[in-house]
């Protein structure tokens, strides 16, 4: 069973592969922790977010349009 | 009454022929009267209330059994998770008997010829659980369905009181008998696999925690309750305790289902299936979401249910071995064609994902790719691990890395505008056919 990055951690960003529609909104507001594959879907790094992003990682998560995009 | 951790060992029969019924296949399915005069009275079934109900997942978590539909998971972990899903929905028991992998047939063979045994163990399972409902779930069309039918219409005779078991036929489709896919598929819905968690010992079917078990963990789980731990134990290894079913096809002698002593080497299983006599380039291990191993690495190693240093992790017990002038690069890129039009088509990374990676492989195997092309198929493999909702973009991609690296020279060649193999050679990795325009529902 894999469970790899699926199962939220406090102060992690984590996508919804189901609810993300690639419009890649999260990627321009939070460059420092997600990029974007060949087809636009996010990549996130994994890293926890230090303080000084977690303002911008609240603004990504308000703006994905599908809510894909979550905060822990 | 008797308890789930007696040790019977003296009933139990030698190793390490347990869980397969003793003739081989064009028997006719065991039947209710076999099968109790082969392992004796299930503890439990008679008193479903009784202590063997309550003593079973300790004795499972004591024998270490994990799950056989892949995943390798802990099984008294989970029994004890859905117990303790509480609230007021009881729990539902479901028995992953869809066997999707096309090289494997080992729950057929389990499925068609001890049904009871798995029948015992989902039985005991729900016992242990609180479950008032038991789920059969095996592919639409699947011939093991009669049989299966057959034994529990046995079976409600001569326990009224048991939990009912009712037998659900669902889409002839790859990802369908993924855990996810397969509650939300009975609760109503497609088949396609959701995001977790929830998982499905949280919330399952309907809103009733779920025990999603694989037909071969059912059938280890119902020896354990009949004959305790020390027995279970008494084959394999500490780590790999009890028995393991392999499915082994391609350039053996004899291909077939075959029983092994947990932990046994890749050596062991092709001796058993009659060894390669005209030779075994590389070998195919664990399913379509499993690994290409070299010959020599398969024969050396330990197979496990998880992966570590120096062992070969054996999935759902698939073992496909390439004769000699077979390519490696053209099976893999015709499975990674396969494999793509099996996503649920939900999630980016696997549904563009796996079609790119397909048609990079399918150039490949054509001889119309360079190394750059070659360099861009690893990046998108290594891209998309971990972000489908399931592991099906996960294990595609293990494959694909895995050939690339097993058959480098191969690759080389192929780079090239060659390939080694006899042009003719007929693939052996087998496929379904006719499932394309199979719906969600
Ligand atoms: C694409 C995909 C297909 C699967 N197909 C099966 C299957 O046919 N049978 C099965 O038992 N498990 C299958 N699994 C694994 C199940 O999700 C689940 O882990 C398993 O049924 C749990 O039972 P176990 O713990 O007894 O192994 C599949 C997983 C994936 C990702
Ligand atoms: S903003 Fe939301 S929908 Fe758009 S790419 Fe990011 S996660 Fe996906
Ligand atoms: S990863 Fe693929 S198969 Fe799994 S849910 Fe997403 S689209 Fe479906």
């Amino acid at each position: 069973m894999a469970l790899t990055g699926r199962a939220p951690e406090p102060g992690l960003i984590t996508v919804d592969p189901i609810r993300c529609t690639a419009h890649g909104l999260c990627a321009e507001l939070l460059p420092e922790r997600v990029t974007l594959d060949d087809w636009g879907y996010p990549i996130i790094d994994g890293r926890p977010l230090d303080a000084g992003l977690r303002a911008a990682a609240r603004r990504a998560a308000t703006a994905c349009p599908t809510l894909a995009l979550q905060l822990r | 009454m008797t308890s789930v951790i007696d040790e019977r060992a003296t009933e139990a029969p030698a190793a390490p022929s347990r869980l397969l019924p003793p003739a081989g296949p064009g028997r006719p399915p065991d039947r209710l009267d076999d099968h109790l005069r082969r392992w004796g009275p299930a503890a439990g079934l008679d008193d479903p209330r009784g202590s063997a109900a309550a003593g079973l997942i300790d004795a499972v978590a004591a024998a270490g059994l994990r799950g056989r539909g892949g995943g390798g998971f802990p099984t008294a972990a989970k029994l004890r998770a859905v117990a303790g899903a509480g609230g007021r929905r009881a729990p539902v028991v479901v028995v992953n008997a869809a066997e999707s992998e096309p090289a494997s047939a080992k729950d057929r063979a389990l499925m068609t010829g001890a049904p009871h045994l798995v029948l015992d163990g989902a039985q005991l399972a729900a016992a242990a659980i609180g479950a008032r409902r038991i789920t059969v779930a095996v592919h639409r069309g699947d011939p093991a369905a009669d049989s299966l039918a057959a034994a529990v219409h046995e079976r409600a005779a001569r326990w009224p009181a048991a939990a009912p078991v009712e037998i659900a036929q669902l889409p002839r489709r790859y990802v369908a008998s993924q855990e996810t896919a397969l509650v939300r598929w009975l609760s109503g819905g497609e088949a396609r696999p959701t995001v977790a968690p929830p998982r499905p010992s949280e919330r399952g079917v309907g809103k009733h925690p779920a025990l999603v078990q694989n037909a071969e963990t059912l059938a280890d789980l119902a020896l354990i309750g009949r004959f305790g731990p020390t027995w279970f134990r008494s084959v394999g290894t500490p780590d790999e305790p009890g028995t393991r079913l392999f499915t082994v096809s391609g350039a053996v002698a004899d291909p077939g289902v075959y029983e092994l002593a947990g932990g046994a080497r890749g050596a062991e299983v092709l001796a058993r299936a009659g060894g390669g006599p005209g030779g075994v380039q590389a070998v195919l291990v664990g399913g379509y979401g499993g690994r290409w191993v070299s010959t020599d690495g398969f024969r050396a190693a330990p197979l496990t249910t998880g992966r570590g240093p120096g062992t070969v992790a054996l999935g759902a017990g698939v073992v496909i071995a390439l004769p000699p002038d077979g390519c490696g690069v053209r099976e893999t890129a015709r499975l990674a064609r396969w494999l793509a039009d099996q996503s649920a088509g939900q999630c980016g990374p696997c549904a563009f994902g796996l079609p790119a990676i397909s048609a990079q492989l399918t150039a490949l195997a054509a001889g119309w790719l360079d190394r750059g092309g070659v360099a861009t198929l690893e990046r998108w493999a290594g891209q998309i691990r971990g972000r489908g909702a399931c592991a099906h973009p996960d294990g595609v991609t293990q494959l694909v890395t895995s050939a690339l690296t097993v058959f480098a020279a191969e690759v080389d060649q192929h780079v090239t505008g060659r390939c080694s193999a006899r042009p003719e050679a007929p693939p052996v990795c087998p496929l379904p056919t006719g499932d394309e325009a199979e719906p969600w529902r």
